[in-house]
């Protein structure tokens, strides 16, 4: 618990400063607010009006000082391109993001760790190769390009998948929100139609994340597991006639497992984040399209809450992983 | 539980995720599908009420269904057989009758009309609600400046059922301003309720929640996702619409929102590309329907307050230079109103967008470029990237051709957050623009785009006091029915404009909607937003 606690404490200036470093990002990039939400027929009075409603007309300390004092409330202040608070906004679509994410990253686990696992087993054999041709293809092909030739296949074409039109077709009833994750939801108030609803609609998605996370956890298990089985305690392990099973499984793997676990932590927060082509694509409303539509528009209440929460989130999940890292390997001590 | 039991379990609802749905839930489904209409365009509101700070284009969508104004247009039917609002004829909304007089319009309210939530409309509502309209500054105030509704003491209750709205001067836009989006009614005593003295008009509430008597109301809103309506059945400003819900869906890619026109899974697809139209068309699977853009252009623009476009004589090389059909092939996929290419630069008649005079005729380019005697010009060519699409293929021909002429320029491609403020600054030389104005007058887009008062669109910062006496001339002419000095003006300054050339129009855009063959009913109104109220699904 200690050790926990003397980590969080760490974390406090990277907060201060990811604080004040949003918040003077969005003052000095170009381009008005306030010219933008005049709207058409703006005249420099109706301008003025909107800039003072803003509270744009105030010196830069003293807007940094309301936006600490509101943060500090909990308040992420408002955001004007779609009009509601951005903590409502973001605690509705972070859900959608991370159920999007977890699930395309628990497929990609599925494939890619035995994958790996194979690959290293049998170095220069036919899973082997394809092991390579995977993770080259699968890095290699835009996102953006995966969903939209999934969508053609199997909306278009094929019509199996149903219409990629976000969390769930219009014409289903949304499950009340207890998680914001619909899959449990839906569960948890049995209501399995919806359940079936919402998890056709994040096959799609969650397969054109899967593939484009694929390479580097293969890449990462492959290699982690060659090291770990030409190292001499397997030597010793199969020397002692233990079978193949408990010798790759038991020992070879879990012993790989630290940096493939690392490579876990830095693929996810990198997926929900900055799956915005992904979102875009299945029109899933995101945290990430979320927080690129309101940088276009300079909309700076969203996107200073974007930033903070996925810094938290970075750092919690640091820290989680941390953690995992003493559970898997008893010799990492977290004062390390 | 044991590990075995639980991945028996989690099988089981596995495979129940895959059976497909009992037959009761399809066949409800399939009731559901018949009144209601899905809408798929590639924004969504950011705002329900257009009186709110900053509602962006589709928030102005919510406000026209959702609350009624005193008056609104009657319908036509077009040349070609589409529907389009009448901009001549006026019909009563939550008026029974309106009687103009000489320095004021009296409306007489429906007795029946009930907002939302079963109040009666009075005339306190009307009162309070155009009050709101003047008073909240921004967009709503300026657009009701341009009717000469200004101060709230133009407003009169005259009794419970009868409002008098009292002219600040002759205007004849001033009853077209009445039934634009911005004068809607609203619930008076609901708003006043949940008004502050922090925000007296009640914005906070009316940014997520309808308080009006229209048509439709909003039951559920999740931004950037959906908004979804429901018919209101005491609705009396109108015929009665078939459709029960309207579910309007955020599908930002384009793609896909074709991939569900062409798949039938969603009714009707709102401003779609050049591309997608001129394609969708061919393939013939859907209905297809482009109105013009009325009062709207695309056009060139030339800084006349910074050399060389102070030049009147290079501004006409520029426009003798341009590609014009190559320019509309590329842009539009030829789906636009030429506005080039007629008998002259001096109109003869009144029917605005006009033509002007030029054509692509280098040699005429080069010959004024060598009498201005300028050369060695090195300049920038700006659009907004907001409507790249559009915009991008103009400036890379514009760029080409201007080379020709010994113009080197450089695209200077600015992010849409940013173009209204570089707009602002009036300091762009060279520039790819668009605008349309909500009431479809020549004398409308002139005081917007070519007058004194050098508004925003005036991005040539074109000021000339002959200019500025013909324009005010037209509308005191157009105020009190003055045809003969009407058109006199209005040519004379179409005429001046196209001779003197701060802008070069272009092309008139069009607004392409795909439905599906059993949609019927859609209207093109000047607002380029979807009126729910008149289309009926089979």
């Amino acid at each position: 618990m200690l050790t926990i606690a003397k980590r969080l404490v760490t974390v406090i200036p990277t907060l201060i400063g990811v604080v004040i470093v949003t918040f003077l990002l969005t003052r000095v990039l170009p381009g008005d607010p306030a010219v933008y939400f005049a709207g058409p027929a703006a005249t420099p009075q109706s301008i003025a009006e909107i800039r003072k409603t803003l509270g744009l007309d105030r010196p830069l300390p003293d807007q940094f000082a309301h936006y600490v004092n509101d943060l500090a409330h909990g308040n992420f202040g408002n955001s004007l391109s779609t009009g509601r608070p951005v903590a409502t906004e973001i605690s509705s679509r972070l859900p959608a993001s991370a159920e999007l994410t977890l699930l395309g990253l628990f497929l990609a686990i599925v494939i890619a760790v035995p994958l790996g696992i194979f690959a290293a087993v049998k170095q220069g054999s036919l899973i082997d190769h394809l092991c390579r041709i995977v993770a080259t293809a699968g890095v290699s092909l835009p996102v953006f390009f995966t969903g939209l030739l999934l969508v053609y296949i199997f909306y278009f074409k094929l019509g199996w998948s149903p219409a990629p039109i976000g969390r769930l077709d219009a014409f289903a009833t949304t499950p009340p929100d207890i998680t914001g994750f619909y899959l449990i939801d839906s569960l948890v108030t049995g209501n399995f139609e919806t359940f079936r609803a919402s998890l056709s609609q994040l096959i799609l998605p969650a397969a054109t994340l899967a593939i484009f996370s694929l390479a580097p956890i293969t890449r990462m298990t492959r290699a982690s597991m060659l090291a770990v089985l030409s190292s001499e305690f397997i030597r010793t392990a199969r020397a002692s006639g233990l079978d193949d099973r408990t010798v790759i499984l038991t020992y070879g793997f879990r012993n790989a497992m630290l940096p493939v676990v690392t490579t876990l932590g830095m693929v996810f927060s990198f997926l929900l984040g900055a799956n915005v082509l992904v979102e875009k694509v299945f029109a899933w409303p995101g945290i990430g399209s979320y927080a690129v539509e309101a940088l276009l528009q300079s909309d700076f209440a969203p996107v200073q809450g974007f930033v903070l929460t996925m810094a938290v989130l970075y750092v919690a999940l640091n820290l989680l992983i941390d953690m995992l890292y003493g559970v898997i390997d008893p010799r990492v001590r977290l004062e390390a | 539980m044991k590990r075995r039991d639980f991945l028996k379990s989690v099988t089981g609802i596995a495979a129940g995720a895959m059976v497909p749905a009992p037959a009761i839930w399809s066949s409800a489904r399939a009731d559901a599908r018949s009144e209601t209409l899905l809408v798929v365009t590639e924004g969504g509101p950011n705002n329900l009420d257009i009186h709110g700070v900053g509602t962006n284009r589709p928030g102005y969508e919510a406000s026209w269904n959702c609350y009624d104004r005193l008056i609104s247009h009657e319908t036509k039917t077009l040349p070609d057989g589409t529907l389009s609002y009448d901009r001549d004829k006026f019909k009563p909304e939550l008026a029974e009758d309106m009687s103009i007089g000489d320095m004021s319009v009296t409306f007489k309210l429906k007795k029946k009309a009930k907002f939302h939530d079963g109040t009666p409309v009075t005339a306190n509502d009307v009162k309070w609600s155009l009050d709101r309209s003047v008073s909240v500054g921004g967009f709503p105030t300026v657009q009701m400046k341009a009717g000469s509704l200004v101060n709230k003491e133009q407003f009169v209750v005259v009794d419970d059922n009868t409002v008098r709205i009292d002219f600040a001067k002759k205007d004849r836009l001033t009853i077209p301003d009445l039934a634009v989006i911005v004068p809607g009614i609203y619930n008076s005593a609901l708003l006043k309720s949940k008004a502050s003295e922090k925000d007296p008009w009640a914005l906070d509430y009316t940014k997520s929640n309808t308080a009006g008597s229209g048509a439709y109301k909003v039951t559920s809103w999740k931004p950037g996702v959906e908004v979804v309506y429901e018919r209101h059945d005491d609705w009396v400003g109108g015929k009665m619409p078939q459709l029960k819900k309207v579910i309007w869906r955020t599908i930002p890619s384009q793609g896909n929102r074709r991939a569900l026109m062409e798949r039938g899974d969603a009714d009707i697809s709102f401003d779609l590309s050049s591309k997608d139209t001129s394609e969708m068309k061919k393939e013939g699977k859907l209905v297809i329907i482009s109105n013009p853009i009325g009062n709207g252009m695309y056009s060139v623009e030339l800084n006349v307050k910074t050399p060389p476009f102070d030049n009147d004589k290079v501004r006409r090389a520029v426009a003798y230079a341009l590609p014009y059909q190559k320019i509309m092939d590329a842009a539009m996929f030829g789906l636009a109103n030429p506005l080039f290419g007629g008998a002259s630069n001096t109109v003869t008649d009144i029917a605005w967008p006009a033509k002007t005079g030029y054509v692509n005729d280098m040699a005429k380019a080069k010959a004024l470029m060598a009498e201005s005697g300028v050369s060695g010009i090195d300049t920038t060519v700006s659009f907004d990237l907001g409507a790249g699409d559009i915009c991008e293929p103009i400036a890379v021909l514009v760029q080409e051709s201007l080379g020709q002429i010994g113009i080197k320029t450089a695209i200077n491609k600015v992010p849409g957050a940013n173009w209204r403020s570089e707009m602002a600054k009036k300091s762009m030389p060279l520039m790819v623009n668009f605008f349309s104005g909500w009431l479809d007058y020549p004398e409308y887009f002139f005081f917007w785009c070519y007058s004194g008062q050098n508004a925003i669109f005036n991005t040539p910062s074109y000021v000339n006091p002959d200019m500025d006496a013909l324009i005010d001339g037209a509308r005191a002419a157009a105020a009190v029915g003055d045809k003969e000095k009407y058109s006199r003006n209005v040519e004379g300054f179409i005429s001046k404009a196209y001779d003197d050339v701060p802008r070069i129009p272009l092309f008139q855009p069009f607004l392409n909607v795909g439905t599906q063959k059993n949609i019927s009913g859609y209207v093109y109104w000047f607002h380029r937003q979807l009126d729910y109220r008149s289309i009926v699904k089979a």
